[in-house]
């Protein structure tokens, strides 16, 4: 077991108070004893357990849906299918990390004319018990013509393959195409003269990739819980990363008034990005409809779960990477096809932007392709779409550093982006870190500790992710006390009630235990994007901040009536209000409320740009067994620039959180689909996420390089610790045993496969 | 309708009955009927430990016992772990840890941990791993899970 590390703090501050200190979390207790409300932990009264049926079919005409069984049955209350569902019209609408079009929207809510995925929903059920509600799906008679399914990225892409959808003609380079097509659309980024850059080049490595699709694996399925009540008022409870992103889309789809829907955030198990759109919401709302306006509950089984939500792209990428002779990057040209589901939404965008802009490289060409398959569409996935695309990126780049013989940080640092260079897909990169985690990993025990052992390697890889910034908003009420109720919209998924409390308290020069905070519904706090792009701790916190000003404003003000002085002899310093005559703390001014006005209550809110991207160096060592092809991980330090870590154990959380996501993406996770299309691994026995068995302790190292452009400093920390894992595997088991992996997951199988490859003596035994 | 049949428990020391389907599991009555949600339901076919229990001394996935199989016996739910006089020394340790993020396997794990610990209480890092191994958390990489079960079996031997 390896001790904690210190952090590693290159911004100096141990100026403040509560800020960086592992102060206790908020919401803990309730978390470890059981009685903090999950969503399918709600029960109104008088409640309805609903259920969906879903397509057996990966692509399928739906000729005829007969419900009668199902409605016949004791305690079934209600049966809706598409038709139950307002048409809608093409407009686009914001999913958070991804945005889609209405109507695509709704189709994948309820199957209209097509089932274009195994497990898109067909129909949906109230009964007064959920098994009832499971039986009554099973007496849904759906006719089908089943039509051939689209599985393969690049088959998809011909102009003969089967089509999923008639009205989807490719946006190339921003001009639409006249012939139906599943390429949704072309993008690319050009820089410098990418041919003049490989003429320039000693080395040139050139590789193809295949990587399948993976899901967010949070613990928690989806879930929802809706009233419609008889003056049309709809109320939700659901866990979700963004109330506001419910309302948003529930409205859209059923086509009512915002107003009119009511959300109430329950504590979340995870979501990683795959809880930002809606897939429930609108049955629970049209089944409490037509069930006498009783609540509905619905929440999916795990193999709902794993087939019918979520997943990211499975791709397939070419990367050709050349470098001069001293090891400097001098072209890149790569080119990347993204599974984007069954409706158009990959993330092939972000991972254009990020996989490679950690570098310094003049001439660079991207191609990117958002393709159509007979597959769940496709959600946000931390860092969404940039783990595979850096795993074809670092194989390339350990590649280039083997021909030249030079060592993979040393080559890094020379090629390494930093303030005031230019990103392949355009802005210009503010003050990033990438330098100072090469250092602190040229440097660490981990690195410069030899690893002895046949079968036993060592790689490395980097990441680079832009992080977002967005809505936030937030409010305080003094109580009678002098304590803070501090309210915010922004989803907790992991300690940021507390870490928006500490900035606050910081910004006040009070104690945390003086603030108490609360997630709020979407009724009682103003606009706030949902908990994704690692933006919360940044831009809530910023809210936060600019509260604590406008409170100290406000009690300066208090103050000045009390004292019958003018406001600007009145001044304010760590948690006291004083004059020259005077002084009250922060809390006394509450004692004096009524008599200077009444109630206290500040809001705040911040839409800001200034979000600081994150990079990140990591370092693994495994382990192959050559007779099963089994990789064991045997020791593994990701060292990230933080910004500034507000708190130093959830940022360590995020980064062995994601290692081990990432870990599991490199070594074992994978969608597998029969030729029909159906999904074969939909349970978590199958769908192999990684165990404790499965994993040393991950040391996180923090390397703070404070944000310039936030008012303490801080970064995005929770999704760049995705990119780097399955490379920096596929290089340390390079290292082991001198193969290159070109596919994910890098399982047993195909280990096994390479080695055989290599050596066929080794396939005799 | 199907017959419903009565059930006789003990559920956290109390003495408590209850009526279910032959087809429901136990995790469902704990939840539905009995209203303790601290089980929670990850994958309802025993992969993922998030409905963990104790039953008659033994840690089980609840989602695989039909409630039925219940009559007779002991349970201990993640509701019943605190002490009279506040928080069990395992849930403290993983509060101290910051061994949770979303909270959702946490009440599992805290139960498997009751388990280990009453079954061993001086385990190495291994034995740890390879206790909670059937329990899935997604958000913390279980590095300060198992800091926190090994602070908590020694401050708990250091105890008694
Ligand atoms: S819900 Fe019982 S083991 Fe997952
Ligand atoms: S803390 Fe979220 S699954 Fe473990």
């Amino acid at each position: 077991m390896t001790e904690k590390t210190p952090t590693l703090d290159t911004a100096s501050e141990s100026k403040y108070r509560i800020i960086g200190k592992r102060v206790d979390r908020y919401d803990a207790a309730d978390k470890v004893t059981g009685q903090a409300v999950y969503g399918a932990d709600v029960h109104p009264s008088n409640l309805l357990y609903g259920k969906v049926l879903r397509s057996p079919h990966a692509h399928a005409r739906i000729l005829s849906i007969d419900t009668s069984a199902a409605e016949a049955l004791e305690g079934v209350h209600a049966v809706i299918t598409g038709a139950d569902l307002p048409s809608v019209s093409d407009r686009i609408v914001d999913l958070g990390e991804t945005a889609t079009s209405l109507r695509y929207q709704s189709d994948n809510i309820l199957a209209k004319d097509k089932a274009l995925y195994f497990g898109h929903a067909i129909a949906a059920v109230s009964a007064t018990q959920p098994y009832i509600a499971e039986e009554a799906v099973s007496l849904i008679k759906v006719e089908y013509e089943i039509l051939p399914p689209v599985l393969d990225v690049r088959k998809a892409m011909r102009p003969d393959s089967t089509l999923l959808h008639d009205d989807i003609f490719t946006d190339e380079l921003g001009q639409k195409s006249t012939q139906a097509s599943n390429v949704a659309s072309h993008i690319r980024h050009a820089q410098g003269d990418v041919e003049a850059g490989f003429r320039q080049a000693d080395v040139i490595i050139e590789h193809e990739f295949e990587t399948t699709m993976v899901h967010q694996g949070y613990i928690e399925p989806h879930n929802a819980t809706a009233i419609y009540n008889p003056s049309g008022q709809i109320t939700i409870w659901c866990s979700t990363q963004g109330s506001f992103g419910v309302r948003s889309q529930t409205s859209d789809v059923l086509d009512v008034p915002i107003s009119s829907v009511h959300v109430i955030p329950t504590e979340i198990g995870g979501g990683f990005g795959g809880k930002n759109s809606i897939y429930l919401e609108p049955l629970a709302v049209l089944l409490s409809k037509k069930s006498n306006n009783r609540p509905v509950k619905l929440t999916m089984t795990r193999a709902e779960s794993l087939a019918a939500t979520g997943p990211t792209s499975g791709s397939y990428i070419r990367v050709k990477l050349g470098a001069d002779a001293n090891g400097h990057l001098t072209a890149a040209k790569l080119y990347l096809a993204y599974e984007a589901g069954a409706f158009p939404g990959s993330p092939v965008g972000s991972a254009a932007g990020s996989m490679i802009s950690e570098y310094r490289i003049s001439n660079v060409l991207i191609d990117g392709y958002d393709v159509v398959v007979n597959k769940p569409r496709t959600e946000a996935y931390r860092a969404p779409g940039t783990s595979n695309a850096v795993f074809a990126v670092e194989t390339v780049v350990d590649e280039l550093c083997e021909k030249l013989g030079m060592d993979p940080i040393a080559f890094r640092l020379l090629n390494a982006a930093k303030e005031g260079d230019r990103r392949p897909d355009g802005p210009t990169h503010p003050r990033i870190g990438f330098i100072e985690t090469l250092q602190a990993a040229q440097s660490h025990d981990h690195y410069q500790t030899p690893l002895d052992g046949k079968y036993r390697g060592r790689g490395v890889a980097c990441g680079y992710w832009g992080n977002w910034g967005g809505r936030s908003s937030v409010s305080a009420s003094m109580n009678a006390d002098g304590t803070i109720s501090l309210i915010t919209g922004s989803i907790d998924l992991s300690g940021t009630r507390t870490t928006t409390a500490m900035q606050l308290a910081e910004t006040l020069g009070i104690d945390l235990e003086d603030i108490v905070p609360q997630v709020a519904d979407t009724n009682s706090v103003s606009n706030t994007e949902g908990t994704y792009g690692s933006r919360t701790t940044f831009a809530t916190g910023w809210a936060a901040h600019k509260l604590g000003c406008k409170l100290i404003d406000a009690v300066k003000e208090r103050a000045a009536l009390l004292w019958d002085i003018p406001v600007d002899t009145v001044d304010y310093e760590d948690g006291c209000i004083f004059s020259k005559a005077n002084r009250l703390t922060f809390k006394d001014i509450s004692k004096y409320l009524d008599e200077t006005g009444g109630p206290l209550m500040v809001s705040a809110t911040s839409f800001e740009g200034g979000h600081g991207p994150s990079a990140t160096t990591h370092i693994v060592d495994v382990e192959v067994d050559p007779d099963t092809g089994k990789v064991d991980i045997l020791r593994y330090t990701a060292i990230q620039d933080v910004g500034k870590a507000i708190h130093p154990d959830f940022v360590e959380g995020q980064i062995q959180g994601g290692v081990v996501q990432g870990i599991g993406w490199a070594l074992n996770e994978g969608y597998f689909y029969n030729d029909e299309g159906q999904l074969l691994n939909a349970n978590f026995l199958d769908y192999r996420m990684p165990t404790f068995l499965d994993v040393p302790m991950i040391e996180a190292v923090l390397v703070e390089v404070s944000n310039p452009r936030h008012p303490y400093g801080v970064r995005g920390v929770g999704e760049v610790p995705i990119v780097p894992p399955p490379a920096a595997v596929a290089n340390a088991i390079h290292d082991a045993i001198g193969v290159r992996l070109t596919a994910l997951p890098m399982s047993p199988a195909r280990v096994l496969e390479a080695v055989w490859e290599q050596t066929p003596s080794a396939y005799l035994g | 309708m199907s017959q419903r049949i009565h059930v006789q428990t003990e559920i956290n020391g109390e003495a408590q009955d209850f009526l279910c389907d032959p087809r429901e599991s136990l995790l469902d009555v704990l939840r539905n009927t009995m209203g303790l949600t601290g089980a929670k339901e990850g994958c309802r076919n025993g992969n993922c430990g998030a409905c963990n229990v104790i039953m008659d001394g033994i840690l089980v996935n609840s989602c695989l016992v039909l409630a039925v199989e219940a009559e007779g016996s002991s349970i201990t739910t993640v509701e019943g772990i605190n002490t009279p006089v506040g928080l069990h020394l395992i849930q403290q340790k993983y509060m101290d840890h910051a061994a949770l993020q979303c909270g959702i396997c946490t009440l599992g794990l805290i139960v498997a941990t009751k388990a280990l610990l009453d079954h061993n209480p001086a385990p190495t890092e291994h034995d740890v791993r390879l206790w909670l191994a059937g329990n899935l958390c997604r958000c913390t990489g279980y590095d300060k899970i198992v800091r926190a079960v090994l602070d908590a079996a020694e401050a708990m031997r250091e105890n008694v």
